[in-house]
């Protein structure tokens, strides 16, 4: 259970996040959308504890995200973010590896755990010894998820994950996280631009603009019963033409 | 590796203090003093017997009296004006009993003179001398219209000319400042008329050229003399003996300017010069064996020096590179300091250690490392401050911090930069390791110095050559250093466009 209540952040004069609160239910996935500059990836790094909101307060679990607390929500929350942010000069199974080093893991431990998320991404074990200069863009996303995974987090937040990828390893990643969501049970925030995306993962999605709250609920609601014109706005702008719709 | 550090810096440092027994023999940066120093040395290998450390070519006064008081070397060819002026600083002691009292309390002595007497002089070319009938410096007064063209040294010291032109009231208006080498070209070549000489330069046995007697004795006598650690002396008396005997009163003035042409003007090296004022002969394949394996010597000492001072660099550069960039006021403050060190001309900063360190291999060092700095802790910075902020939220949140974050993190993602600017200050310090030899630290500077005293470009090549050489070696050794300590992932990066 991720809860943010009345959190706000500014940037030097800039606002990024204007009194803004969420409820992520434990198991559900919740979408974070909006445009670029609307204060998404904020609201993420504030769950993550790498941002400190200025007023307002966020907990995972009821433990509050302070710098104090960080160090316990390390093994309790997995992240991931666009091209999957490797290391270079580790290879696929070490970056994989990471956040057990930091959990203090024996080796035989690690390796069978590095294994075993390897065969949920479907990499061999010559994947495994590659360096991530030597991996496709969207085999580099699955190793920032496997590594995610590593210490079995209840918590996971995604950034962008799938953002630097061509549209067809897109829609395959995209059904591929649908499916490892709902089989480990994970509560998942996710920050996108893509409606599309937002549809397919979320079951909640709150859309956010300059920084505010627009509307928050089902994709269905959202179409359906929008709260200011901004969102049809928004929906509309990533939907096909009308006349080549039949395409679709 | 750490051996090889070792080794380097045995054979760098062993020179530094002689064994007991073997007598070091020093001399200034310039032909005589090398040719006398080469005499002493000779006579004690082969009459004395003893061992002999050569310390040749140390600089000037200054540095090759600081390596003899600091016990350096045992003993040096020395000027008495240059005693009483210059190191005792009481011009009114003139003789060599008066010498001797006043360099006793110093724990220093000197032999009686060797024979000859080196002072300035004037020259004038012969034709001129003949045309006008100059014969002493008295008559140049009725000449003004002579052009004169002298060294700046003798331009500007008190015992030069300005006191020559009081003492004989000389009214010379054209005299210009001219560098000693081609003075005798400006002469021979009629572009002047009267040049400042010493007066046993090897270019006055040639033709061309008259000395003009100073009749009203003017210029201090400089009688050449060794000057010896007593300690030496009175330990050693048959060496000391053997060099009084072979030396003493053995050198007149003309004798020690044919020396001097031979080494000067003949292309005889300094070590078959002195074999041949001491009746033996060293042939030119002799000569080339010995600068071989000097030239090994010397590498030796030069791969010591730039691995000691680059290895004490990186254990210094690194941490202090880590340091800055943890905190910007240090780092800034830091950056500034080592900053100004590299300001500081290579040459002066290895003459500010002489004052802490005294001269040789430990103080070229230090100036050496420091020199090195800059680019290591500046590339140390900079690998450290670049890093990817994306990954280092990453590293965040994984929870890596401190050492463990710095060991496994950041500086593997910063060696790329560090490694080019560790490179850089290799091979930075071949170059400015040729310049230890101007305070004693040999190394391939040894030859530059020499060649550069000798005025022979040959002696100079020998040493920039390899210099230049070792330079490039250095620089294919470090791209296969890279592929050892770059991890793998980050040369793929590296290699390819992204």
């Amino acid at each position: 259970m991720i809860t943010v209540r009345r959190v706000s952040k500014r940037y030097g004069g800039v606002v990024a996040l204007d009194d803004v609160s969420l409820d992520v239910a434990h198991g559900t996935t919740h979408v974070l959308l909006g445009p670029s500059g609307s204060g998404k990836s904020t609201l993420l790094r504030i769950v993550l504890g790498v941002v400190v909101a200025d007023t307002g307060e966020a907990s995972i679990d009821d433990v509050p995200i302070t710098p104090a607390t960080r160090r316990r929500l390390v093994g309790r929350v997995g992240y991931v973010v666009q091209e999957g942010g490797l290391f270079p000069h580790l290879s696929v199974q070490d970056n994989i590896g990471l956040p057990a080093e930091t959990a203090g893991w024996s080796e035989p431990r690690t390796s069978t755990r590095v294994r075993e998320l390897a065969g949920l991404v479907g990499f061999d074990d010559a994947l495994l010894r590659r360096y991530p200069a030597e991996l496709s863009g969207g085999q580099r996303q699955r190793v920032g998820l496997a590594r995610a995974l590593v210490l079995d987090p209840p918590v996971l937040l995604l950034d962008e994950p799938l953002g630097a990828l061509d549209p067809i390893v897109r829609a395959d990643l995209q059904s591929e996280l649908r499916r490892i969501f709902s089989t480990l049970g994970k509560t998942v925030v996710l920050v996108t631009h893509d409606v599309r995306e937002a549809a397919v993962l979320g079951s909640t999605i709150t859309l956010l603009r300059a920084g505010r709250i627009v509307q928050q609920g089902s994709l269905d609601d959202l179409a359906r019963r929008p709260a200011e014109p901004f969102v049809t706005e928004f929906l509309g702008a990533q939907a096909p033409p009308p006349h080549l719709k039949a395409y679709f | 590796m750490w051996r090889f550090g070792l080794a380097f810096a045995l054979v760098a440092l062993a020179p530094a203090a002689h064994a007991a027994g073997v007598v070091g023999v020093g001399s200034k940066s310039f032909t005589e003093s090398y040719v006398l120093a080469e005499i002493s040395a000779q006579v004690l290998e082969t009459i004395a017997d003893t061992g002999v450390d050569r310390r040749l070519g140390l600089g000037g006064t200054g540095i090759t009296y600081r390596a003899l008081v600091n016990g350096r070397i045992d003993v040096y060819p020395e000027y008495t004006g240059t005693i009483s002026r210059t190191i005792l600083k009481e011009a009114s002691r003139e003789s060599v009993e008066a010498l001797r009292a006043g360099l006793g309390p110093l724990g220093l002595t000197i032999s009686d003179p060797l024979g000859f007497e080196n002072t300035y002089a004037l020259a004038v070319r012969d034709d001129v001398a003949r045309r006008l009938g100059l014969e002493r410096i008295s008559d140049l007064a009725g000449h003004p219209e002579l052009r004169a063209a002298f060294t700046s040294g003798f331009l500007e010291r008190d015992d030069g000319w300005p006191g020559l032109r009081r003492h004989y009231g000389l009214g010379l208006t054209d005299v210009r400042v001219i560098e000693h080498a081609l003075a005798y070209q400006a002469i021979a070549g009629g572009a002047v008329d009267v040049i400042d000489v010493f007066s046993t330069d090897g270019r006055l046995t040639r033709p061309g050229l008259v000395v003009l007697r100073d009749d009203r004795r003017f210029f201090p006598t400089y009688a050449a003399v060794l000057l010896a650690r007593r300690d030496f002396v009175e330990q050693q008396p048959r060496a000391w003996a053997a060099l009084e005997r072979a030396m003493v009163g053995r050198i007149d003035g003309q004798a020690m300017a044919g020396l001097n042409a031979m080494a000067d003007l003949d292309g005889r090296s300094v070590r078959q010069t002195a074999a041949r004022f001491l009746g033996r002969e060293v042939t030119d394949a002799e000569e080339r064996g010995r600068m071989i394996r000097e030239l090994g010597t010397l590498t030796l000492q030069h791969l010591g020096l730039v691995a000691v001072a680059v290895a004490s660099a990186v254990i210094v550069g690194v941490p202090l590179g880590i340091l800055a960039a943890r905190s910007t006021v240090l780092g800034q403050a830091e950056l500034m300091v080592v900053g100004v060190l590299q300001t500081i001309p290579a040459l002066a900063l290895l003459c500010f250690m002489i004052p802490f360190l005294g001269i040789g291999t430990l103080p070229a060092l230090v100036a050496l490392s420091l020199y090195a700095l800059l680019p290591i802790v500046r590339s140390t910075v900079t690998g450290l401050a670049t890093l990817d902020r994306q990954l280092m939220e990453i590293a965040d949140v994984l929870g890596f911090a401190g050492w463990k974050r710095l060991r496994r993190i950041e500086l593997p993602l910063a060696s790329v930069s560090v490694l080019a600017g560790v490179k850089t200050a290799a091979i930075w310090t071949v170059g400015t390791a040729t310049l230890a030899a101007f305070i004693g630290g040999g190394g391939y500077g040894t030859l530059i110095v020499r060649g550069l005293a000798l005025n022979d470009v040959t002696t100079i090549l020998a040493g920039a050559i390899p210099a230049a050489l070792m330079a490039l070696l250095l620089h294919a050794l470090f791209e296969a250093l890279d592929r050892l300590l770059i991890p793998r992932g980050l040369r793929l990066v590296t290699g390819r466009p992204t």
